[in-house]
């Protein structure tokens, strides 16, 4: 049997490391299981409230502007009458209104008349509404879909968004508790 | 957690049939300018799709960031400019280029450092003695003397 | 019926892997050579057993047993009946079944051709490959089963993504199996090697043909997964880096490396760590490719449906089967001792740098694809990776290795001349110089990667030829001799100049068609025309074309030049109704140094229609270079060396007459 040569120890270590290596991704793939490869946490947490002023839908409703952004804390849906989960959130937003939670809502991408019509179907939870028709002013917030949902606080920051439709669940695990947490009214 | 896949699933129709990338309407006259525009686009990932640039996206999202990448090109941005405007908004998910900092010194640095680390093993290895074969044992010697005695066929 | 057939045989299978895995592996410990022989006859049952399941699930899509919910999830009775085969295997299920197929055809034919094999060593490794057959298995009837039945019978199938109904889907997963299942193999012959705690030059031998076949297979498969995307997904690329493409790629970077570490192993009795190493490592990045694509752990447009309960499933398979054998390796690999040594500069050098810069290439790729995903478990940023990253990583890394491969079959093994190596290379030297100076004057200084890329190919093409005409003493000696050694040359030699040659054809195409790519995107009303590259693109007119289960509108492009019209296009634009989907059938015309590539884009409210009209230089050398490879491999392995196997015939008669 050859002697073994003075490096020896250093030797056995190499052939330790693909083992090491391997537990360390499998840990990797074992907690990546449970995650959304397509969920985006939001660039703009804690920038304040981008820029802008959108008309409004109907002539007989208030646009929304970046002015009334502030004051308390508040949520922004984005929706749009074409997006079929936006529908399905409609009764939970319809929810979060009447117990008294400030809501603003921006039209993404919408014709006035289509959204007029959708509000008149599902019902109005929102105290402003803009129509945001080129998208930019989703842009502007990092928005990738429809429809999500932000919570500003008093200063007009941006401190959440959820990106996907309401549900109740969502609503007491995400969104009420932060803004209990924000000092909501 | 299913409306939001349904969403997805929505915008993600969108990008999967075949890639109708810029249209003809979206270019900008100037070609300097829309040449830029082009390169670009190849850096921008498209949000709502599977490993996309904006450029071979048919997604309405694409189209809206190719436009905007073109205004902020006319508005006088410089490239870098151009794409931190967009950093701002969508944080590193939208470069297809991740940034190099800490985070990303692994991804960047790992390939090189593991050639030179390897490429430094090998040369010490060499440099250390082979040990000497071990010698026969007489089972051996004799297969060795038979081997030897057959191999002139 | 059928299908409840192809269950039971299935479940027969799974069995029969589960004996196949413990009892020849107890047998080689104990020395009984009945318990040993069980192994081949295992590993042909099991064969028979998945193919009697494979062929009872193909029976149901072809005949539209909606009865199947697999069938009634991914068939239609309006599909073509090649598009109701192929689509047999375009979905999980399917393609599960369809790899355990070509996995067992693996173990098959090793039990069946692996005749000069010792039955020790055949015995261990039938029954490692066992143990991978009884993973999957049971990952296919627990988990993916494709034989459950759908009550009440729904009156159709919900038809397949009409991307996926094309012809080249037909060769593409089939090929690509065959090659990273096909490196099961390999991995296999590891692990018994490690357990008999012995690898010699024999064992490199008898491992060469099944490599081989299963890196041509996945060459192929990769080209043509590639020559697929270009022409059907009509975005005029044809590698994009997605996570799925990358999880074929690193596997043949690891193949590639495998192939050349065993030859060492073989010739010089060195290097057994690595090429343990590779071995395992190449069939691991494939079972990495599987739980990528079918976990959900990653998006990508090439994923199945996303399953976190599978996913955990493939994990455990990982964990077993990768876990298991490196933990082996650690504990058994330092054993190996080479007999042979080598200089600093010597072949078996140069093939310790290629597995070196092949190693770190795979990993580049590795990182590329799944740092996102680390980064975002840990709770840090997520990250975008695409072409960018690579260009920037993987790119330079073939730089050394280009240049390496010129060289390294010019040097002799233990100790080489480099500088002598490097005088019989000059000419080839000065070949590389005059492309890429032609390259710098086509264009004109600006680009600084395009001479490079042409230099490097010119300079692996013409040291190839070089070392080709060497062998055979071209220009050295008179010419009977010549005729000699060109009798004689090994297949296995020309078949590594012919890959090499590949390789550097395929480099060419990539420079050009990546640096030099024309484009037009206008819209034409009928009769109007653009011209790109030199050549008049005419629309004449468009057409509906009816289909089995779609509608299209077909145009018709005529392209001339100087005055000669010499090709009439007909890109089309076809809608699914079922799906509501829309795709393109690109139109391509190709001369075998270009392509003209036109794409028919959406109709707009004047008349006109948007078309997108792409020049490719040199783009199907891409995919002349990778078939040229194949044919290098396909040549290597018809070598009659690796059939005969004199080495062991002749050991096993002096045994004899050493017992006698």
């Amino acid at each position: 049997m050859p002697p073994e040569s003075n490096s020896g120890l250093g030797r056995r270590l190499l052939f330790v490391l693909p083992i090491v290596a391997f537990i360390a991704l499998a840990g990797v793939f074992a907690l990546g299981l449970g995650h959304d490869p397509t969920a985006l946490k939001s660039a703009m947490i804690d920038k304040p409230a981008p820029d802008f002023a959108l008309a409004p839908v109907a002539a007989d409703r208030p646009g929304l502007a970046r002015a009334d952004l502030g004051g308390k804390p508040m949520l922004v849906n984005f929706f749009a009458s074409w997006c079929a989960p936006c529908r399905a959130e409609h009764a939970t937003l319809a929810g979060l209104a009447a117990s008294g939670v400030p809501l603003y809502g921006i039209a993404y991408k919408d014709k006035p008349e289509a959204a007029q019509r959708f509000l008149g179907d599902l019902g109005d939870p929102y105290q402003r509404i803009g129509l945001d028709l080129d998208g930019r002013t989703a842009i502007d917030f990092g928005v990738y879909g429809v429809p999500e949902t932000y919570i500003l606080d008093r200063d007009g920051r941006i401190r959440y968004r959820y990106a996907g439709a309401l549900t109740d669940q969502v609503l007491k695990t995400e969104i009420l508790p932060r803004l209990d947490a924000l000092g909501r009214p | 957690m299913i409306a939001r896949l349904l969403a997805t699933l929505v915008l993600l129709l969108a990008c999967v049939g075949p890639a109708l990338a810029v249209n003809p309407d979206e270019r900008l006259a100037d070609p300097v300018l829309e040449a830029r525009a082009r390169t670009l686009g190849k850096t921008l990932r498209c949000l709502v799709c599977q490993n996309q640039s904006i450029d071979d996206s048919n997604a309405d999202l694409a189209h809206d960031l190719r436009v905007l990448v073109r205004e902020r090109l006319v508005a006088g941005d410089t490239d870098a400019q151009v794409l931190a405007y967009l950093q701002a908004r969508y944080g590193n998910y939208v470069l297809l280029k991740p940034p190099v900092d800490p985070a990303t010194w692994v991804l960047w640095f790992g390939p090189p450092a593991v050639l030179l680390i390897g490429v430094g093993v090998l040369v010490l290895r060499r440099r250390a003695v082979p040990a000497a074969p071990a010698p026969l044992t007489p089972e051996e010697r004799a297969r060795l003397d038979l081997l030897m005695a057959g191999t002139d066929e | 019926m059928i299908a409840e057939l192809g269950h039971f045989a299935l479940i027969l299978a799974l069995l029969v892997a589960i004996v196949q895995s413990i009892v020849p592996m107890l047998g080689a410990a104990r020395g009984s050579r009945p318990m040993m022989d069980l192994a081949p006859m295992a590993a042909l049952v099991q064969f028979g057993a998945v193919a009697i399941a494979f062929a009872a699930l193909t029976h149901g899509y072809v005949t539209s047993d909606f009865s199947l919910k697999n069938v009634v999830e991914n068939s239609h009775s309006l599909k073509p009946l090649l598009y109701k085969i192929t689509g047999v295997w375009g979905n999980h299920e399917g393609s599960m079944l369809l790899w355990a197929l070509i996995l067992t055809l693996y173990g098959a034919a090793v039990g069946a051709f692996g005749r000069n094999l010792p039955p020790a060593l055949k015995a261990r490794v039938l029954s490692v490959h066992g143990m991978i057959g009884t993973g999957f298995l049971a990952f296919i009837l627990f988990t993916s089963n494709p034989f459950l039945r759908v009550l009440p019978v729904p009156p159709d199938g919900q038809g397949l993504n009409p991307i996926l109904q094309d012809p080249g889907l037909a060769f593409h997963p089939p090929f690509l199996y065959l090659g990273y299942v096909g490196f099961s193999m390999a991995f296999s012959f590891a692990v018994a090697a490690l357990i008999e705690g012995r690898v010699d030059p024999a064992w490199a031998r008898w491992v060469r043909p099944w490599t081989l076949v299963a890196w041509c297979a996945l060459t192929l498969g990769i080209c043509l997964g590639s020559w697929w995307a270009y022409y059907e997904l009509g975005w005029g690329g044809w590698w994009a880096w997605d996570p799925v493409e990358n999880a074929s790629f690193m596997p043949w970077l690891s193949g590639t490396a495998l192939l050349h570490s065993a030859i060492v192993v073989e010739k010089r009795d060195t290097l057994k760590g690595w090429t343990i190493f590779l071995a395992l490592l190449t069939f691991s990045l494939s079972l990495l490719g599987t739980f990528l694509v079918r976990s959900g752990v990653l998006s990508s447009v090439h994923a199945f449906a996303v399953d976190p309960a599978r996913g955990a499933f493939i994990l455990a398979l990982l964990v077993i089967a990768i876990g298991g054998s490196l933990l082996l390796f650690a504990l058994r690999a330092p054993a190996l001792r080479a007999t042979g040594s080598f200089a600093p500069i010597s072949r078996e050098s140069a093939l310790v740098l290629n597995n070196l810069l092949l190693a770190t290439a795979a990993l580049t790729v590795f990182l590329g694809t799944l740092y996102p995903l680390f980064l975002d478990v840990i709770g840090g940023d997520k990250v975008s990776i695409g072409s960018p990253y690579y260009n920037a990583t993987f790119v330079p890394l073939m730089v050394p290795m280009v240049l390496v491969m010129a060289a390294g079959p010019l040097m002799t093994w233990k100790r080489a001349d480099l500088a002598g190596v490097l005088q019989r290379l000059r000419l080839a030297f000065v070949g590389a110089l005059a492309v890429a100076l032609i390259m710098v004057i086509v264009t004109k200084g600006h680009e600084a990667l395009a001479p490079l890329g042409i230099g490097l190919a010119g300079w692996l093409l013409f040291g190839t030829l070089r070392e080709v005409a060497e062998r055979i003493r071209l220009f050295q000696a008179p010419w009977e001799v010549v005729r000699n050694r060109l009798a004689h040359v090994p297949r296995a030699s020309w078949g590594m100049s012919i890959a090499h040659a590949g390789l550097a054809v395929t480099i060419a195409g990539i420079t050009i068609a990546s640096g030099w790519q024309q484009e037009s995107i206008q819209t034409l009303k009928p009769g109007e025309s653009i011209t790109l590259a030199g050549d008049i693109y005419r629309f004449e007119k468009v057409e509906p074309l009816p289909g089995p289960n779609y509608s299209a509108e077909e145009a018709t492009v005529t392209v001339s030049r100087d005055g000669r019209t010499f090709a009439t296009m007909h890109p089309s634009r076809l809608t699914y109704p079922l799906q509501r989907m829309t795709t393109t059938d690109v139109a391509i015309h190709t001369d075998g140094l270009s392509d003209k590539y036109v794409v028919l884009g959406d109709p707009q409210p004047d008349g006109g229609w948007i078309f997108r009209i792409y020049y490719n230089p040199l783009v199907p050398w891409v995919w002349f270079g990778a078939i040229i490879m194949v044919v290098g491999g396909v040549l290597s392995l018809s070598d009659r060396r690796l059939r005969i196997g004199a080495p062991v015939r002749r050991l096993k008669r002096t045994e004899a007459e050493l017992a006698a």
